[in-house]
């Protein structure tokens, strides 16, 4: 009998644990039927269909995304919600996957993690009428950025242009120098610059990845896109002359102590955005080396985009100028046709042109028209891209595995921080880099 | 505080002592007389926290085990490669190092500290005012506490507080002047060379009667004097003479070397005539940059702008560069525990019998032998908890080096609980070896469980 009623609480207290664990994924409950609320309400109809899509972007990228996501639901009748990742989306999504509840699309600020996920199994395949649409929009090589192993999982939704040099107009013309076209002359400008008593360029060394885009510029332009592709799938290594070249280059702008505002240790305890401030604000610096999205932050320390804060295409180093996209991919965590609707609606022309003509957004789209960009600057940028065609390429360190590319205090990260603290030792660097790779990439 | 809590665990004897008993002599009674309650009410009974730890604490505790011989796909079973990683990994061996580090120093500065501030309190007179403000920190969550360091912290005496008090320390005694990090200007056409002390130098060797153009350039536009003239290069006449300026023209153009009609001197620069490596005669600058040695005798000298003219001004110390940031972050771990510490060894004071010490001062000892020989023996058992407290306090440390250290000196002040977080989500993504980090500091840290529960069962007895 005492047993009987041991075994009964015991029982009792099971299933108390269980409807607890049971409790933690609800918000995932009304998707789970998703699927099958779309298939008796018809084919071209997502009526009733509730969808959850998980992005790092918060504030007024959030709110211009939802308008998106709004375009969307008033055209398919789906129900979204939109959940912010964080910074670290890794970090948000890992234990979402491991407990069995990812959301039903998610957008991936590395297209690293389509292969790292698409390796754990947590991603869906894209339907044929995703991947149409893919193929009528984007070039070969944007396809291949969110596939893993021939099987396409991703689209590139957003881009973000990673070759351009801001600059504050002020101290250039104190210097008397004109915004420089070749990678000699932007050494010039800058003794000048140093001559003149301001620091040339601001570094956002406590932000790794800031580095990491400085060094592919400065390689994409140097080496050329091939060897940019065969270095970014670690296919020669980090000990190649190519890279070498690029180190040395980069040791012409970081290794003068004049160069530098706040000497080697002041930039790398300065991360992104606060070497734009030190450029914008505190006016300490001339330069920042960094992607459109300065803008912002130029903004906010109060100088005008176009008056105070201006940008120069970064400049050659080798025979052409190179561009650099960053950029987050869309991808289905969940088989619904609901989450494949939307990354069908994402990757079209009209999904594109919607964001577009929303302040702060880049599309990979190639026939989203610049038209539909709200102002002059972005038109330009997204000429650029529309130009450059075939020889745009991905940010490198966002397509390595994110334990080489995209971890604080590690990988590629880490060597290019301490190549900043000590540029004079190219070899020393390379070799670390080669080690943290061969470590990376198994 | 994690102590406490494990301390509590062990409270579950009574339930084992009732157990036990009944279990004896209950073989020769048998059934009805009894004087506990049975068996299976005692399972009852313990069913509850038997079920919760075993979810919360002991299933967790198995799988860390099981998924850390796991590689990270959680798909290839790799047995113990992972721990192997651990310790071929040099960025790991780092962080086992800094806890090392955190291990020795942190429990013992925070344990002295608390007893100084213990025994300090005794005496005087606004004693519970003073426990309460040093107790304050441990009010504020160590991310705040975090936060608020990485401010004290910052490089720029205008915003950190270390530096703030250090440069007004230093500047009381030694005041920067003239032009920090200005520079000769450099290249073959210029007539002067910076040495390695920092010194500027003319490359010829000059007579008296001739004129010299010193070009400085790199000068900041805040340094620059107000009363500054635009330079005009000297015309000779007796003596040594000749012209510093600022050898910009402000929006280009310009000739480099000479004075040009907008470029500015430099007053107020120390210039010296050196013969044969001795100061033959000092000067210093016009407002328009001009200087003259008046009455040298004629010979071959070498111009010198001694180094003090470029002193950069002194800003502290870089507490958040590669070699300082352990101790700082231990200095702001410190800050925190060093109240709690104070408390608990006040409480243990207290305790202690008057009497001993008494009888120690009327035998002639003076305070400090009391304090040594009476005080610290008989408080030993208090030291020791907070002592133990504080190793398990610094093994897992994580928030603090987290917030403290900025990215780019993270790798050098790594520990090897922020380590298992980096590896496994924040990044790395491979729970594997960060489970099997996981469970390299349960190992580390349970020596140190199992001695402060001993401690409290001998205690209890």
């Amino acid at each position: 009998m005492r047993k009987g009623r041991a075994t009964a609480i015991l029982a009792g207290l099971a299933l108390a644990v269980t409807a607890c664990g049971g409790n933690a994924p609800t918000t995932s409950q009304p998707t789970e039927s998703a699927p099958a609320a779309s298939e008796s309400g018809g084919a071209k109809t997502l009526e009733g269909v509730t969808l959850e899509v998980a992005a790092k972007w918060t504030g007024e990228e959030q709110k211009n995304f939802e308008q998106v996501l709004k375009a969307f639901s008033d055209k398919t009748g789906a129900k979204v919600t939109y959940a912010s990742t964080g910074e670290d989306t890794g970090a948000y999504l890992g234990p979402r996957i491991q407990g069995g509840s990812p959301p039903d699309v998610a957008i991936l600020p590395q297209p690293g993690l389509v292969q790292q996920y698409a390796e754990q199994k947590a991603l869906k395949p894209l339907t044929e009428d995703v991947t149409k649409e893919i193929d009528a929009n984007y070039t070969e090589y944007w396809k291949e950025l969110g596939s893993a192993d021939g099987q396409v999982y991703g689209v590139l939704i957003k881009a973000a242009h990673k070759s351009l040099v801001w600059y504050q107009s002020k101290a250039f013309e104190d210097a008397g120098v004109q915004p420089p076209t070749t990678w000699d002359e932007l050494v010039t400008a800058s003794q000048t610059i140093a001559d003149s008593g301001t620091a040339p360029f601001s570094f956002c060394g406590a932000s790794g990845w800031t580095l990491t885009d400085l060094f592919e510029n400065v390689y994409l332009s140097s080496a050329g896109p091939e060897k940019y592709d065969q270095l970014s799938k670690h296919e020669i290594p980090w000990t190649d002359p190519s890279v070498a070249t690029a180190l040395e280059k980069i040791a012409q702008i970081a290794g003068k102590k004049e160069f530098v505002a706040g000497g080697t240790s002041g930039a790398l305890q300065t991360d992104f955005p606060t070497c734009v401030t030190k450029v914008y604000g505190e006016k300490e610096a001339a330069m920042v080396i960094e992607a459109d999205f300065v803008a912002v932050t130029a903004e906010e320390s109060g100088a005008k985009v176009g008056e105070e804060a201006k940008y120069f295409p970064f400049p050659k180093v080798g025979d052409t100028a190179p561009v650099v996209l960053g950029g987050d991919v869309a991808v289905a965590m969940k088989d619904s046709p609901g989450a494949m609707a939307l990354l069908q609606f994402l990757a079209s022309k009209e999904g594109g042109e919607v964001w577009a003509k929303l302040p702060g957004y880049l599309s990979p789209n190639r026939n989203v028209s610049p038209d539909n960009y709200p102002n002059e600057m972005t038109k330009q940028l997204g000429q650029t891209i529309v130009t450059a065609g075939e020889s745009v390429r991905y940010d490198m360190s966002d397509l390595a595995p994110s334990a080489f590319g995209g971890t604080d205090g590690k990988g590629e990260w880490k060597v290019l921080q301490d190549f900043l603290r000590d540029p004079s030792d190219v070899k020393g660097a390379q070799e670390a880099l080669e080690a943290e790779a061969k470590k990376a990439w198994k | 505080m994690a102590v406490t809590e494990r301390l509590d665990g062990p409270q579950d004897p009574p339930v084992d002592d009732t157990g036990g008993p009944t279990s004896g002599p209950a073989d020769t009674p048998r059934t009805r007389r009894r004087l506990g309650p049975s068996p299976t009410i005692a399972i009852v009974f313990l069913l509850p926290a038997a079920l919760l730890l075993g979810i919360w604490v002991v299933y967790p505790i198995g799988y860390s085990i099981v998924r850390s011989m796991y590689d990270s796909t959680n798909q290839v079973f790799v047995g113990l490669e992972n721990y192997g990683t651990i310790f071929s990994d040099a960025g790991t061996l780092k962080t086992i190092r800094n806890n090392l580090i955190w291990v020795i120093v942190a429990p013992i500065v925070v344990t002295t500290i608390g007893l100084i501030f213990a025994v300090l309190t005794e005496r005087i007179k606004w004693a519970t005012a003073f426990k309460l403000i040093v107790f304050m920190p441990m009010a504020v969550s160590l991310m705040a506490a975090g936060v608020i360091f990485r401010l004290v912290y910052d490089e720029d005496p205008d915003k950190g507080v270390a530096n703030a008090i250090m440069t007004v320390v230093h500047d009381t005694f030694s005041s920067s002047q003239g032009y920090p990090e200005a520079r000769a200007r450099e290249g073959d056409q210029s007539p002067v060379a910076a040495q390695e002390d920092g010194s500027v130098v003319t490359k010829q060797p000059v007579e008296s009667g001739q004129t010299v153009l010193i070009p400085i350039v790199g000068v900041k536009p805040e340094v620059m004097p107000a009363d500054a003239q635009p330079a005009v290069a000297a015309t000779g006449g007796d003596g040594l003479s000749g012209t510093v300026w600022f050898d910009f023209t402000p929006g280009g153009g310009g000739v480099n070397g000479q004075p040009d009609p907008t470029e500015k001197g430099l007053p107020g620069m120390t210039v010296e005539a050196v013969s044969d490596g001795e100061v033959a005669a000092t000067a210093t600058t016009a407002a328009d940059g001009s200087f003259r040695f008046d009455g040298l005798p004629s010979g071959s000298y070498e111009v010198r702008l001694p180094q003090e003219n470029f002193t950069a001004a002194y800003n502290g110390l870089t507490w958040l560069g590669p070699t300082l940031i352990t101790p700082a972050i231990i200095g702001a771990f410190v800050w925190v525990w060093a109240g709690f510490a104070m408390v608990l060894i006040a409480a243990g004071l207290a305790a202690i019998p008057r009497d001993a010490l008494e009888a120690a001062r009327i035998d002639g000892a003076t305070e400090w032998q009391v304090f040594r020989r009476i005080t610290v023996p008989l408080l030993s058992p208090v030291l020791l908890v907070v002592f133990v407290t504080m190793i398990i306090n610094t093994l897992k440390v994580f928030d603090l080096v987290f917030i403290i250290a900025p990215p780019s000196v993270q790798p050098e002040a790594n520990v090897i609980a922020l380590e298992m977080w980096r590896v496994a989500f924040g990044g790395g993504n491979n729970q594997g070896l960060g489970s099997a980090l996981a469970v390299f500091l349960l190992i580390l840290v349970l020596p140190f469980m199992i001695m402060n529960i001993r401690r409290f069962k001998r205690g209890e007895s």
